[in-house]
């Protein structure tokens, strides 16, 4: 794992990343250090502009009724809370929860099985997936694009390109722009702990903190550091969500996959359209033994505001969040512990009063900007 | 990682000159470098699982749950392994219900299993309930033109184990123990060693031969028994065969090494790494007492430094890879040209990573 993490760092500083954002002032929100910056899609104006319209377009689907908006939506905190799974083309529903774009600039990987390796890579995948945007190829939308006046003077002057010139590399790009704009810290937690603001949070929120980072052993994959917190590492890990339901499956399931893999069938394809091949998780994308059923550590950040939890959506509370990790990776009702689980998970003997502690800290990770996001049961739909 | 197949670990199989190079989980007719072909494959090598009873149907987690994530993954190697070997170690101190609860776990495992006798399965009973489990405690098997031989290489004097302790359970506690001025040297002993020269006479020296033994049958550690007291007899009879390999548990590490035609290839434990690592636990962690601290790569993950391996001997030498959990795999196996075992990857020591200290 720790050459796994080397390995996506010297990828980063081969790429270019560099670590001051162009077009911005450098100064971040509080708690967060600064946006990666691929050295091949600086920013500009222009360039977030044209990608906040694309990604807002729901000509970018199959049947013009999808956008990625739809899935994350900016009033919802950038996902498609209270669903469980995400909903596409045609009513149907894929297998994964949909995640915040906020602060998705920080991640080595996209997706929840970090399957795409930048945000303009991750952005091609779901217009294609046929449960998802359902575009048979990106033809139709780039047809857009160049012959939609407002779109072809905006490519024009972003990437100096019009007509067919204009191809999928340039919307990603812009897409990929745009959400490195998503970035949000200055919670509660932030003006607590960098600030030193001792009003911030609440004396529970503050108890909360110390399961934290001691009993509760959240801080090792949630990480937190000296100066700035993401809240990930960055890495995946089989905490017994999805697998559990699985077990007895795994060796077929895990046949069946490899082998289709190796006959050429897309992970993105097969992932999202089959709950059980959902859930082999990290697996699909490495074929690691050691990742079956492990998904991607989320970033904490505006947690309160982007349930359900987990890949699939499977935990409706913060609290069930807490009890599942306390009970070592056992899903309720089920008393077997799955054989793959990480090494890192095991029982917490944490107190009612503990686990309570520990959501009213999470509650304080919300940034003023998504406080009232409309993610919750009874919350208008869109 | 358990990735069992990388492009890099081929090319570093490549770069290495080392045999067993891995394409891919190899079925297929090989040349072999002594002459002749046989087929190629792959066997599944599971040890020192240390089950251990706290109280009643209550065990040490962690060490069941290395157990079960071997034998878990074992069960997803395609092609199947034609075999799998348990190294040894089953129980912690070879009580019943040590060994009928792992031997439970073991029961999940798809291939055909055989096992090797390790101390911890043998001072209580001296051997006893394991031989109801497991049948002999040496015997040998042909396998693909491979003869097998394995061994109880963790015996003792007579003196020591029938006449020093008042009682079986201060025998195997005894035993237990590191660095314990009351233990007492391995051995293979006469007996064995009379039969396996019998044993071996049958076979040609053309043949490769592969014996599995749960101490090293060299001399590293006599503190901690890593170390068999009669291991120079046991290596003269294996010298005259041109293709040995000795694969033994019990040192919970990575160790290879080369006395004169024979290989030497430890395998890993599921349970935990020697000399361990605490690992940032956070709670009782059932290790025996710490004689000497290491780094540990990960020291929150239980699993760090634990793990399986897949072997084959498809050049008549051992290729062990070996699934590591929360870490990278590694691969050990016979470099023609230097004419022993090396580390496709830790060979050299710029090339090794740096121990990491935990906050």
């Amino acid at each position: 794992m720790a050459k796994r993490m080397q390995s996506g760092a010297l990828l980063m500083a081969l790429v270019g990343f560099t670590t001051v954002a162009a077009g911005r002032s450098g100064a971040e929100p509080l708690g967060l250090p600064p946006v990666p910056i691929p050295a091949d899609n600086p920013q500009t104006p222009e360039k977030i502009a044209l990608g906040n319209k694309i990604f807002h377009d729901a000509r970018f689907s199959g049947d013009g009724t999808v956008s990625c908006s739809t899935c994350h939506a900016d009033e919802k905190a950038f996902t498609d809370g209270p669903r469980k799974t995400s909903r596409g083309i045609r009513g149907q529903f894929g297998t994964r929860n949909a995640p915040t774009v906020i602060n998705s600039a920080y991640f080595h990987t996209l997706f929840w099985d970090g399957r795409a390796s930048s945000l303009e890579d991750q952005s091609q995948n779901p217009p294609l997936n046929p449960i998802e945007m359902g575009l048979s190829s990106f033809e139709p939308f780039l047809k857009v694009v160049r012959e939609d006046p407002a779109y072809a003077a905006a490519f024009n002057k972003v990437f100096n390109v019009s007509g067919a010139a204009i191809t999928i590399e340039h919307v990603k790009q812009a897409i990929g722009s745009y959400e490195r704009t998503l970035i949000s810290g200055d919670s509660p937690f932030d003006r607590w702990y960098f600030q030193h603001d001792p009003m911030a949070i609440s004396d529970t929120a503050k108890r909360g903190f110390e399961v934290f980072v001691g009993q509760g052993r959240c801080v090792s994959c949630h990480v937190i550091e000296q100066d700035q917190a993401l809240f990930t590492d960055n890495r995946f890990h089989n905490i017994g969500v999805g697998i559990n339901k699985i077990q007895a499956d795994t060796p077929r399931l895990a046949a069946e996959f490899l082998n289709a893999k190796a006959a050429g069938a897309s992970v993105d394809k097969a992932v999202l359209s089959d709950p059980k091949t959902s859930d082999l998780g990290r697996f699909a994308v490495t074929t690691h033994f050691d990742e079956i059923g492990a998904f991607k550590t989320s970033t904490l950040r505006n947690i309160a505001v982007t349930g359900p939890y987990m890949h699939d959506g499977s935990l409706k509370t913060l609290k069930d969040v807490v009890k599942h990790y306390n009970d070592g990776g056992k899903s309720a009702g089920d008393p077997s512990i799955n054989p793959y689980l990480s090494g890192g998970i095991r029982p917490l003997n944490l107190s009612e009063q503990q686990m309570d502690d520990l959501v009213a800290f999470m509650e304080t990770l919300t940034s003023p900007a998504y406080v009232n996001a409309k993610t919750k049961e009874g919350d208008a739909a869109p | 990682m358990s990735k069992l197949i990388t492009r890099r670990s081929v090319m570093a199989a490549g770069a290495a000159g080392a045999v067993g190079t891995l394409t891919t989980l190899p079925i297929s007719m090989v040349r072999l470098a002594f002459g002749g072909t046989r087929d190629d494959f792959t066997f599944t090598y599971i040890s020192d699982a240390h089950i251990q009873q706290i109280k009643g149907a209550s065990f040490v987690r962690n060490w069941d749950m290395g157990l079960k994530r071997a034998v878990a993954e074992a069960n997803l190697v395609r092609p199947e392994s034609d075999f799998v070997m348990f190294g040894g170690d089953l129980a912690q101190l070879g009580k019943k219900d040590e060994l009928d609860h792992g031997g439970e776990i073991l029961s999940h495992l798809s291939p055909k299993m055989h096992c090797v006798m390790g101390e911890h399965d043998y001072y209580l009973d001296l051997g006893e309930y394991w031989s109801k489990l497991y049948g002999p405690q040496y015997y040998s098997f042909d396998h693909k033109g491979v003869h097998f031989i394995v061994l109880n290489s963790i015996l003792t004097t007579d003196d020591w184990t029938f006449h020093r302790w008042p009682s079986a359970e201060q025998r195997m506690l005894e035993m237990a123990g590191l660095d314990n001025p009351n233990g007492s040297p391995f051995m293979v002993g006469e007996k064995q060693r009379a039969w396996l020269k019998e044993n071996l006479a049958k076979i040609s020296h053309e043949t490769p031969i592969v014996v599995f033994s749960h101490s090293p049958l060299q001399k590293i550690y006599k503190g901690w028994n890593f170390w068999t007291d009669d291991a120079e007899e046991v290596q003269a009879l294996l010298q005259p065969f041109n293709s040995v390999n000795v694969i033994y548990g019990h040192v919970h590490q990575i160790q290879y090494n080369q006395i004169g035609n024979i290989s030497f290839n430890s395998v890993m434990a599921t349970a935990w790494p020697w000399p361990y690592p605490q690992s940032y636990a956070q709670a009782e962690s059932h290790l025996p007492v710490l004689t000497v601290p290491m780094n540990r790569g990960d020291p929150f993950f239980e699993r760090d430094a634990t793990g399986w391996q897949l072997i084959d001997v498809n050049s008549g030498r051992v290729a062990a890879r070996y699934q590591l959990w929360d870490n990278d795999p590694r691969t050990v196996a016979f470099d023609q040209k230097q004419g022993r075992p090396v580390d496709l990857a830790f060979q050299e020591p710029t090339n090794r990573r740096p121990p990491q200290t935990h906050y």
